[in-house]
């Protein structure tokens, strides 16, 4: 088990180049980030500041062009199922039906059938989608299927959840009502989750801390912790005070995006 | 009460449908029909339907009476010249088919999941592939003289091509989100092919496996005008031989009705396999 004074997740002095011989672009440059077992971190930035590249080298899908990410006490260098993930498309299987997309995960860690069925049966239950077991995902709405999504994940018990923009293409009711339950997840199932996403009101909503980024190189311009309690208001004062001070530390990288989109147009 | 009212409404609604589809084709045959039977062309050029469907019940009946002691009546029924030919002619495009399918699907897989092998193979395969099944007639008949094995050949061939760039094309184009997630989950090597890659494909398949089993129907009518003595394509050639244009079309409305049978099978098929696919309800 992890010791709570040393981190869950250590990103030391992690650089990423794209690219080679001319058109180098320099994604993330010197990130240096520890989390804590059990803590909800909100990576925040515009497009291009590295957010998902960075969420994409914990995963071991693409690795750090230098320095190294230590998770659950090993180096990360492939994928691993310690580091479950949530898409941010929609990347359920579609040929397999909602149970076997949950399944998939535990069968290929060869868990004995009977137990299987019975941890599906618990996640079905859990996140509200028991009469939905034996549909295929495109009978799903966009909000079941990210539930499913988080099911699959929660399915590996990983201790870490990383996700990517995971309610990015919902629609604001259905966004919130799945924040809840992400909330409502995280404190049963104590995981420590890394969560991508470009709206400061969610990171605000639910992290205990907000790593903001800078476009491109992709560096931490701050961490700012919140310590509001939950469930929290938005629109309460303190709640609105941090958004506008993150405003403008995000605003301020957007602009950077966009003058740096412009001049590329030009060229 | 509703129920039954939306079904008998659901009725006809289809049955307006199918009258709607059936005037033009109704409407041609009535001008066919009274443009021969007036003597404005002529029936050794074209003969009208009525003169078609004649011959085509001619063709499709059996050829001697029956007599129980000699067969049973099921034999007998199926008997006629026209069963003999279809049939023959479906052996040759399923067999000639599964013969091409099979070589290319595996190949295909291969070249969709190696780079390298497909490195290996591709310029051979591009070169291959243009030529038409046809092309190569003098080739399968020095090869394999005449008969049923030159025919296989030809019909293998054309099923071949079609599935393989397309069983390629569905495995290389496999989305990577699928390959992270389920690389996230554990899956690799195999499972990662069978499980996730393959299913991936199967649209791609599917539609080169369809493609495949219609070039195999053309070709084996081509096949079996040159080198075999049954057969649907070989009867209408040797109509022609005698004249009888009538025999022709009803050779060829069962050509035709024979490879709509085929495509509505396969196209049942896909749907089944298909069923998790988006845009595949209506």
């Amino acid at each position: 088990m992890n010791d709570l004074s040393s981190p869950q997740l250590q990103i030391e002095g992690v650089s990423k180049v794209f690219g080679s011989d001319g058109t180098e672009v320099v994604a993330l440059k010197d990130i240096n980030l520890s989390i804590t077992a059990g803590e909800f971190v909100c990576l925040l930035g515009p497009s291009g500041c590295g957010k998902s590249t960075l969420l994409n080298a914990i995963a071991g899908f693409s690795l750090p062009t230098c320095g190294r990410i230590v998770a659950n006490g090993a180096e990360v260098v492939v994928p691993g199922t310690d580091r479950a993930m949530v898409f941010q498309e929609y990347a359920l299987f579609p040929w397999m039906t909602v149970a076997a997309n949950i399944s998939f995960g535990l069968e290929i860690k060869k868990i004995p059938k009977a137990e299987i069925i019975k941890k599906v049966a618990t996640l079905l239950e859990k996140l509200q989608l028991r009469e939905f077991s034996d549909r295929f995902p495109k009978d799903l709405s966009g909000g079941m299927r990210q539930r499913v999504a988080i099911a699959r994940a929660l399915a590996l018990d990983s201790p870490i959840l990383l996700m990517d923009e995971p309610f990015g293409a919902l629609d604001a009711l259905t966004r919130r009502s799945l924040q809840e339950e992400l909330l409502r997840i995280w404190m049963e199932f104590k995981k420590t989750i890394v969560f991508v996403t470009h709206s400061i009101e969610e990171s605000i909503y639910l992290a205990d801390r907000i790593v903001v980024m800078t476009f491109r190189p992709g560096t931490i311009k701050q961490v700012v912790p919140i310590d509001l309690s939950r469930p929290r208001d938005v629109a309460s004062n303190r709640f609105i005070t941090i958004q506008k001070q993150l405003s403008q530390m995000v605003m301020e990288e957007q602009m950077r995006f966009q003058k740096d989109e412009a001049e590329h147009l030009r060229v | 009460m509703t129920d039954r009212n939306g079904r008998l409404k659901n009725g006809m609604a289809i049955f307006k449908r199918t009258l709607h589809g059936t005037i033009v084709p109704v409407v041609l045959l009535i001008v066919w029909e009274a443009l021969t039977q007036s003597g404005f062309i002529n029936p050794q050029i074209l003969p009208a339907p009525s003169q078609v469907l004649l011959k085509w019940i001619d063709y499709l009946k059996p050829l001697e009476p029956y007599d129980p002691a000699n067969m049973s009546y099921l034999t007998w029924f199926f008997s006629g010249e026209l069963p003999h030919d279809a049939l023959a002619s479906i052996i040759r495009v399923v067999g000639g088919f599964g013969i091409g399918a099979g070589l290319a699907l595996p190949l295909g897989l291969l070249m969709g999941g190696s780079a390298r092998f497909y490195q290996l193979m591709n310029p051979l395969v591009q070169l291959l592939r243009p030529i038409p099944p046809i092309a190569y007639i003098p080739l399968a008949i020095l090869w394999f003289g005449l008969g049923n094995p030159p025919a296989f050949f030809l019909i293998s061939l054309g099923a071949f091509f079609p599935v393989l760039m397309n069983t390629i094309s569905g495995v290389r184009t496999v989305d990577e989100i699928y390959i992270r997630a389920a690389r996230n989950l554990g899956a690799s090597g195999a499972t990662l092919f069978l499980r996730i890659i393959l299913p991936a494909a199967t649209p791609h398949i599917l539609t080169g496996l369809r493609v495949g089993i219609g070039v195999a129907f053309i070709v084996v009518i081509v096949a079996e005008m040159i080198a075999v003595n049954n057969g649907l394509g070989f009867r209408i050639l040797e109509a022609r031989e005698f004249m009888w244009s009538d025999k022709i079309i009803a050779g060829m409305i069962t050509i035709g009705l024979l490879g709509l049978a085929i495509d509505t099978g396969m196209d049942r098929i896909n749907r089944y396999l298909l069923r998790w696919h988006r845009g595949m309800d209506q």
